[in-house]
């Protein structure tokens, strides 16, 4: 997951974006800079005037947690109203579409909001939208959001099937703690118990503070009577090294 | 068949329906904004409805592989309260500007009130404004003289017919709206309205040109699946794929076109982006 300086993102939107997209951007970023007020009739039209796709063309076109090269568009213009940009940012993800939310909530780590913003985070946190749930969880998140906080968004994201392994790239590894393990491992828990699958990639985060309690319970789904949470707790368990040692005397 | 229905409430439906007509083949529709059954009583309300139209449900239709549009407009019930009737006129251009907004609509008569006569004509010059086409409701009550005043007004503000969608048309209004130039929609719905059997009569008629069919599935006693099913009897009629796509596809997707903002993505990219010489996605899909 890239985290872009706004040179950065001016640079791919030069070469993603039609020339003329491009030139529109720059004039409304001129404009933006000495009356912020003009992002409100901008903004809905970014996505029109410079493209959709992904901004990195080597990232999966599917991805939830790619730039986009709308939100490279949105974020250049947030940031080129400085620092008036605060003011205004309420209103713009309050009337704004999903793609401007997202482009909005993408961008809060390069601008100067201080925790102004964290309302926002939190409002995308609770949608049940994937699209802003990921673009929510960027380093600004990682910033603001307090540990407990932070947990429910990561197991939001598994619950919703939202990757969180690219969530390593801006801090998630130094943001684990026993809660944030302790509710994943909960939660393997119950998809086990009803014969259902999680991504292997929980692993990473319960490994770091392995909740003995829940990891127990897991572990005793292998003898379960009902065949199904035994295949699912097998299968919970071919991906992770730490569960199959804890349950050799099973095996 | 791919099938575009260009009239239905998908908030009021469920992910079984989304399902069911994916599997029918349902790949577009256009959800045009209406009342929800009881009146709303604070802008904020629209607020938060536009702002699903233009979100969630987008995200709820994309699951089930078809692509949502909405039309953005006050419709002639609400319109009759005079404060809200003021404030949601003064919100409308922030949402006509938005990506996937194809129309403005649901406007027209309810009770041919005065108050409802100023929303509609107030709309019709934000769609002038806008560059957007217009989804205008006939009414349930006296439809026949609603209808032709509707056809006044647009005529008054200088809209070109082209440009308008006059919709849950019948027996008596589908004359007059033909020969005024306007689009014809027309509501198929379980009891009331048009059934399939009355629109292939018409569709004899009157023949495949601007017409375009619609469930305008919402709240009530209705059935998202009534545009497959009008397919079904053209069959049985004897019309040809070619006059069934051209109704249940092309049509909409060359009317709401107009407004340069329909997304088909991957559902026209198999057909090339042309109809008739002219682009439907109008440049304007980059990525």
């Amino acid at each position: 997951m890239k985290q872009y300086t706004t040179d950065e993102l001016w640079g791919a939107l030069r070469e993603r974006a039609p020339a003329e997209g491009v030139a529109w951007l720059e004039g409304e970023a001129r404009a933006a800079s000495s009356d912020p007020g003009v992002l409100a009739s901008a903004f809905p039209a970014v996505g029109r005037m410079v493209g959709r796709g992904v901004l990195d063309p080597g990232e999966d076109p599917d991805s939830l947690h790619a730039w986009r090269v709308e939100d490279a568009g949105r974020a250049v213009l947030l940031v080129a109203a400085g620092e008036r940009v605060a003011g205004g940012l309420p209103e713009l993800y309050r009337y704004g579409d999903a793609a401007e939310r997202r482009g909005i909530l993408r961008s809060l780590y390069l601008l100067p909001v201080g925790r102004s913003a964290v309302p926002l985070v939190e409002d995308a946190v609770r949608t049940n939208d994937t699209r802003l749930i990921a673009a929510a969880l960027g380093p600004y998140a990682f910033r603001h959001l307090d540990d407990a906080a932070l947990a429910q968004a990561v197991l939001k994201c598994v619950f919703l099937e939202v990757p969180i392994s690219p969530l390593l790239d801006i801090g998630l590894g130094e943001r684990i703690g026993p809660e944030m393990a302790r509710m994943l491992a909960g939660y393997v828990h119950e998809r086990v118990a009803a014969g259902r699958d999680v991504p292997s990639e929980v692993w990473f985060v319960i490994e770091r503070f392995p909740p003995r309690r829940e990891l127990d319970a897991i572990a005793a789904e292998l003898d379960h009577p009902v065949e199904e949470r035994r295949r699912a707790a097998r299968r919970a368990l071919a991906h992770s090294e730490l569960l199959r040692r804890r349950s050799n005397a099973n095996l | 068949m791919r099938i575009f229905d260009p009239h239905i409430h998908m908030t009021s439906r469920t992910t079984d329906d989304y399902e069911a007509m994916a599997a029918a083949g349902v790949r577009a529709v256009v959800e045009p904004a209406f009342w929800l059954g009881q009146p709303r009583t604070t802008v904020g309300s629209f607020v938060d409805y536009f702002n699903s139209l233009i979100g969630w449900e987008r995200f709820r239709a994309a699951q089930f592989g078809i692509r949502h549009h909405c039309a953005i407009g006050l419709n002639p019930k609400e319109a009759n309260d005079d404060h809200l009737r003021e404030e949601v006129l003064r919100l409308l251009p922030r949402y006509l500007a938005k990506d996937g907004v194809v129309a403005v609509g649901e406007v027209g008569f309810d009770s041919m009130t005065r108050a409802e006569e100023e929303a509609i004509e107030a709309q019709l010059q934000l769609a002038l404004e806008h560059d957007l086409p217009v989804l205008v409701h006939t009414p349930h009550r006296d439809k026949l003289e609603g209808t032709l005043r509707t056809l006044r007004l647009i005529e008054r503000a200088g809209l070109s017919p082209d440009r308008v969608l006059i919709d849950h048309n019948n027996e008596l209004t589908v004359g007059p709206v033909s020969e005024s130039g306007c689009w014809m929609g027309f509501t198929i719905y379980p009891f009331t309205k048009m059934d399939e059997h009355r629109m292939v009569r018409i569709l004899e008629e009157f023949g495949t040109e601007r017409i375009l069919i619609n469930s305008a599935a919402d709240w009530g006693i209705s059935d998202p699946l009534k545009v497959v099913k009008t397919v079904g009897a053209m069959r049985a009629a004897g019309f040809d794929e070619a006059g069934i796509e051209r109704v249940v596809w092309h049509n909409p997707v060359e009317f709401f076109g107009q407004s340069g903002r329909l997304e088909l993505g991957e559902v026209e990219a198999d057909r090339g982006a042309t109809f008739h010489g002219n682009s439907v996605l109008r440049g304007e899909r980059r990525s």
